[in-house]
């Protein structure tokens, strides 16, 4: 089974997140990592090749850097990478990036059939989880997302989505596009061994040239939407904190009911 | 004025509130046009209608509504195509922006999700308010071009009733592609109802977290006498204490309710990110230290199991 897993490259939560000049998300001022929630994703994909057969192949839409989101799966276990790094990127919106992640998984496609394409929940800078939808709607293929439990057989795919209300078992014919929630797995940290194996392994970087997308069609000028106003939130004005000394409870009460919630 | 799409939210044709703010935005953008899939449009016609909507478009198909998200987009487009609206608006729902965004690319048109607020944009398009980097930034964006979707984060957009009458239920003949049908349900369990309000709906949220040592009680019972659903932080629905779908942050349900009131949490950023939006928050830690009194409008530092009940006991008092 081929798997293509689609993982970013995202600003540091724990940093100061902020914005450039032209309103496009600050990748300079924070480091950058492998996306947290896309680690479930590699780790499943490595969980199926291993149970079976077949290859692992990391694809990531980014800045040059973003090599470094690639490199990390490799070290997890992944077989071989792929970053898609381009001027004109810079500032792309979901509907651009789904659009090159989608050329690029049918590039890779062209050299061996893939089965199933991989994704996070969502990406820990955007929080949109709409790329795999688009994805799925762009390349003609099915779309089980939200998995927390994924099972292939022959070439069906079942998972397991939870919500409020229900839990639904969801199956779905191969190849399709999947995304497995933080609830799937526990990632692997690299070993030693993964991580002096990773070096060997074949990245490849394309432009949109390789990819045959204009320049045109992505970045923040091809953006469907437009940032016209950031504004930092004004911090919230520090509140009242009491500490209990036997009438915490009584206070916390007293002042539910002086905002009208009792 | 041209037609505004809300895509219905109803579980066996309950309308959810989410939809009623949705048709009370889409007011703002045009004439609001409800868009039902599944059984059950004629009875809610009356309660669309009273929240504004003078027609339903209504897709009765078993194949669309057994099918996720896919044929729904279909469907849409269908509309889309046919009656050219100044905008779509669906809920922030898993499935709402999944479906948002297969019909962005199907229609070619600009997404925003997660919306806080809408408006008409000057020069045409639409206005939006997202709030984004776990509630740090407000975002301001125009979408202009094709037929802007936008999902609506729940709790945003207060209700408004217009005084319409039922709304006019049209049957509309979808068409689904086998592509959109790859994709069943096979088996669908529901999960027991807990009697309290939804998460995503509540007006108030007790929250518990790794200081409750999996003893949720006393937040069950504060939940109970403000009237209030319940939810968790992750670590404790990692260990076991609490179902993954109360766990409230990135991973989690995102909450807006009015009052949100965080017990034994220590206000990690994932946790915020699902909180932050809240109007009024509310926390009860022991250590003062903790992250989470940087957020609140009051806080008590105290050992849980004493203030909560304190609390609950007084709340019962005063309402008698
Ligand atoms: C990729 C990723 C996604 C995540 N997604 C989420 C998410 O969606 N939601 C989420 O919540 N977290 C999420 N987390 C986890 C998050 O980072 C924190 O670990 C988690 O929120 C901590 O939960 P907590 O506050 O309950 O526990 P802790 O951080 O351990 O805090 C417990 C608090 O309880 C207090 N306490 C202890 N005993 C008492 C008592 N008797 N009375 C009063 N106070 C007491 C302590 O002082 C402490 O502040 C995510 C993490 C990662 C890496
Ligand atoms: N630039 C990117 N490169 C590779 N994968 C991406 C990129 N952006 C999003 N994804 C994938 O799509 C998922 C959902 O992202 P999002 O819709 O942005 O929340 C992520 O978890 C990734 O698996």
């Amino acid at each position: 089974m081929n798997i293509v897993v689609c993982v970013k490259y995202v600003p540091d939560a724990q940093g100061d997140r902020g914005f450039e000049a032209d309103n496009t998300t600050d990748r300079e001022a924070v480091d950058g990592l492998l996306s947290e929630l896309d680690e479930y994703a590699v780790e499943e994909a490595l969980k199926l090749v291993e149970a079976g057969e077949g290859e692992v192949t990391v694809l990531t839409m980014g800045p040059e850097d973003a090599v470094a989101a690639v490199k990390k799966s490799l070290q997890m276990g992944a077989h071989k990478g792929v970053v898609v790094t381009d001027e004109a990127i810079a500032g792309s919106d979901s509907v651009a990036t789904s659009l090159v992640l989608a050329e690029a998984i049918k590039k890779i496609g062209e050299e061996a059939p893939v089965d199933l394409v991989l994704t996070g929940l969502a990406s820990t800078d955007g929080v949109m989880s709409v790329v795999p939808a688009m994805l799925a709607e762009r390349l003609g293929l099915p779309q089980v997302t939200f998995a927390s439990e994924l099972t292939v057989e022959g070439s069906t795919v079942r998972i397991r989505r939870d919500d409020e209300t229900a839990s639904e078992t969801i199956e779905s014919s191969l190849p399709a596009v999947v995304s497995v929630t933080d609830q799937i797995n526990e990632p692997r940290y690299p070993s030693f061994k993964g991580i002096m194996a990773a070096k060997k392994k074949p990245v490849e970087t394309w432009g949109l040239a390789d990819l045959g997308v204009d320049a045109s069609q992505v970045g923040l000028d091809a953006a469907w939407s437009r940032v016209v106003e950031v504004s930092a939130r004004p911090p919230r004005t520090a509140g009242e904190v009491v500490t209990d000394e036997g009438d915490g409870g009584s206070k916390l009460a007293e002042f539910l009911a002086s905002r009208k919630f009792v | 004025m041209a037609e505004v799409l809300v895509l219905v939210d109803h579980v066996d044709g309950d309308v959810r509130k989410s939809t009623l703010e949705a048709l009370t935005a889409a007011a703002r953008l045009g004439e609001p046009a409800a868009v039902f899939v599944g059984a059950g449009a004629q009875g809610a016609a009356e309660v669309l209608g009273r929240h504004g909507a003078t027609t339903v478009y209504a897709v009765e198909s078993p194949e669309v509504a057994e099918h996720l998200v896919a044929p729904t987009a279909e469907v849409l487009a269908q509309l889309v195509q046919e009656h050219s609206p100044a905008a779509v608006l669906l809920p922030s729902s898993n499935d709402g922006k999944e479906i948002a965004a297969r019909l962005a690319i199907k229609t070619s048109s600009g997404l925003v999700t997660d919306a806080v607020d809408v408006a008409p944009a000057d020069g045409g398009g639409v206005q939006t308010v997202q709030s984004v980097f776990a509630g740090s930034y407000t975002v301001t964006s125009v979408v202009a071009q094709g037929c802007p979707v936008v999902t609506l984060k729940p709790n945003s957009v207060p209700v408004e009733e217009t005084g319409g009458g039922a709304a006019t239920v049209q049957a509309v003949d979808a068409q689904v592609s086998d592509a959109a049908k790859a994709a069943r349900i096979t088996e669908r369990k529901e999960k027991a109802a807990s009697g309290r309000p939804s998460l995503t709906e509540a007006a108030i949220v007790v929250s518990g977290g790794r200081g409750t040592g999996g003893d949720f009680a006393p937040v069950e019972a504060l939940a109970d006498s403000l009237g209030a659903a319940v939810g968790a932080s992750r670590a404790a629905v990692d260990a076991g204490w609490y179902p993954h779908s109360s766990q409230v942050g990135q991973t989690g349900v995102s909450v807006s309710p009015q009052l949100y009131v965080a017990a034994g949490i220590s206000g990690a950023i994932q946790h915020r990110a699902g909180m932050q939006t809240s109007k009024t928050i509310v926390a009860v830690n022991k250590d003062p230290e903790a992250p989470i009194f940087e957020l609140v409008d009051y806080g008590v530092v105290g050992d849980l199991f004493t203030v909560l009940p304190q609390a609950t006991e007084e709340i019962s008092r005063r309402k008698g």
